[in-house]
């Protein structure tokens, strides 16, 4: 009897020590989503780059779609009267953004290979991207790690901004009408952030950081420039969500404007 | 089995029954919407109780809300089977169930807050079979039918009975982690594949036992036929709900035909497993173990004697 009791004892202090275990564990997470911040960028020994504007080249070019691009797709947002309220005609999907020549827009190019060990100044510029229209405005952006991204929501709806990093702490931030801008940033180089609303599921955007500044993201006529790299030979490339990545050498002589391209291949598109 | 036949407690945990598949179908609609994350803070949604129904917001919050209501009436099912049922086990059972939908609730709160990581959806989908499974036992053990008197029907085979039907709820279940796991994108499609026709080897396998040694019992005969059929839908539903991924995967958004076909995948598999633990159970309230066979025979031989 008194053993049978001394059993008992030990499985409600059991109980006790589980529950209290979850509590605490419930208690660490918050409870009012988590942010990514207080994340502070990895500090780098290296030392800091010196370019010479003297010798300082660039590179600029297209990046084009060989082939039929997909048919733009309606997005439904008919689950919430805000979203097609803010939309004269529905939007259509912002996957594979093209012009009447084929120039392919929301292609991140950048530097792959070829910089060294050095570390570079965050701008202190934020990156502005704004919820409007249910959608994500710009579609796709890049930043430095380090640098701010400022979320805003122009709309009359709720949305959840949801990085979904590989590298980078994840975190889950809600963005009611209204209300301030949200103030986040990436502390480690990933190519590319998928960034959704999971309010609204068509609501994707994506971030491409960085640990130095030479990148660029292509715009409605797919052109593309980088400034201020220092002679030398680099190995460029260029990402797109849909396509995936292609690259090529870059040389950069002094004070020299290298003009290139890139053509993705419409039948190589995989879907996500 | 002495115990009494309570007909109100047995209503109810049917009702629960019903309840809980319907929470099935929410939380199923919660993942297929891509809505998980639509509500990021946690018990409340967005620090209130009645947050804007829209969008994703709408599913995760009406998942929440059928929840606790779950929770509140497993609570009553435990404090009236703890009152009025004589049996120790099924008293237990039902404290159980009120465990483990505590613990769902617990697990729902940590998928949110923790960014869908560390396995927490394919915990909480797969606890919610289990926590399924334990309400139909509920509702079966509280039944008339268990408490009258069954005849008994020997097993003369091997291995037993109880081994092949407990091995084929287990591997049921092995697959329903497999297929949380897939749904969560935490592994690829292929042991999914593979786990189905594992799972239809072993449902063959039991029923064609069931059906060659209990052959005319009759709740053997309807519990082999419906495992057979329900598998037999999952199975091409399982083929469907993959298809239909595959043509929406460029879809900017869940389509209704991805969904739809995804949700019913996903509750149709609750369901296999549900008749898969039937099946079990029926083999152990039908079917007198090896152990307890030999007890009765020896008891008979010395009443002879």
């Amino acid at each position: 009897m008194h053993y049978g009791k001394k059993i008992r004892n030990s499985q409600r202090m059991a109980l006790l020590a589980g529950t209290a275990a979850l509590s605490l564990l419930l208690a660490a997470c918050g409870n009012q989503g988590n942010s990514g911040k207080n994340t502070p960028v990895e500090r780098s020994t290296a030392p800091p780059a010196v370019v010479d504007p003297a010798t300082a080249g660039s590179v600029f070019g297209v990046v084009r779609l060989d082939g039929p691009a997909p048919p733009a797709r309606k997005i439904i947002m008919s689950g919430d009267s805000a979203c097609t309220a803010a939309n004269q005609e529905p939007p259509t999907s912002q996957e594979v953004v093209t012009d009447a020549q084929g120039n392919l827009a929301n292609v991140v190019i950048y530097v792959k290979g070829g910089i060294g060990n050095f570390s570079f100044a965050i701008p202190k510029a934020p990156v502005e991207m704004n919820q409007q229209g249910c959608m994500y405005v710009p579609h796709v952006a890049a930043v430095m790690a380090g640098q701010t991204v400022v979320f805003h929501n122009a709309d009359k709806t709720t949305h959840n901004i949801h990085p979904q990093p590989k590298n980078n702490p994840a975190w889950n931030r809600s963005q009611s009408p209204g209300a301030p801008a949200i103030e986040e940033s990436f502390s480690r180089e990933e190519i590319a952030i998928p960034v959704m609303c999971n309010v609204h599921p068509w609501m994707r955007s994506y971030l491409a950081v960085f640990n130095h500044p030479y990148f660029a993201v292509s715009g409605a006529g797919g052109a593309f420039e980088i400034r201020n790299l220092s002679p030398g030979n680099y190995t460029l490339e260029a990402w797109h969500e849909k396509y995936g990545t292609l690259s090529q050498p870059l040389i950069v002589s002094a004070k020299q404007a290298v003009r290139v391209s890139f053509v993705f291949q419409a039948a190589a598109g995989t879907g996500r | 089995m002495s115990s009494a036949y309570h007909p109100g407690l047995h209503r109810f945990s049917l009702v629960l029954l019903a309840c809980t598949f319907l929470l099935l179908i929410a939380g199923a609609l919660v993942t297929s919407n891509d809505a998980a994350l639509a509500v990021p803070d946690w018990p409340l949604s967005y620090g209130t109780l009645t947050p804007p129904m829209v969008g994703g917001i709408f599913y995760e919050h009406s998942h929440r809300v059928i929840a606790a209501g779950i929770g509140f009436l497993t609570i009553i099912l435990a404090v009236w089977t703890w009152l009025a049922e004589s049996r120790r086990w099924v008293r237990w059972l039902a404290l159980a169930a009120l465990g483990a939908v505590i613990l769902q609730g617990v697990l729902g709160g940590l998928t949110v807050l923790l960014n869908l990581h560390y396995g927490m959806p394919i915990a909480h989908a797969c606890l919610a079979q289990i926590f399924f499974g334990a309400v139909m036992g509920m509702a079966l053990f509280t039944s008339r039918w268990w408490i009258s008197d069954q005849p008994s029907v020997p097993d003369s085979g091997s291995p037993s009975i109880h081994s092949f039907a407990l091995f084929n709820a287990a591997t049921v279940f092995l697959q329903v982690i497999l297929g949380a796991g897939f749904r969560h994108k935490s592994i690829p499609i292929w042991p999914h594949i593979l786990g189905a026709f594992l799972v239809a080897a072993t449902v063959t396998w039991t029923a064609l036992t069931l059906r060659h040694r209990f052959g005319n019992v009759r709740e053997m005969k309807l519990a082999r036929i419906l495992i057979n059929s329900v598998f037999g839908v999952q199975f091409l539903l399982g083929i469907a709900a993959w298809a239909s991924r595959l043509v929406t995967a460029d879809a900017p958004q869940p389509m209704p035909a991805m969904v739809a076909l995804t949700v019913i995948h996903t509750v149709t598999g609750a369901l296999t497993f549900a008749c898969s633990l039937l099946v079990v159970m029926l083999c152990y309230r039908l079917v007198p173990r090896s152990s307890e066979a030999a007890m009765v025979s020896t008891r008979t031989e010395a009443a002879i004697s």
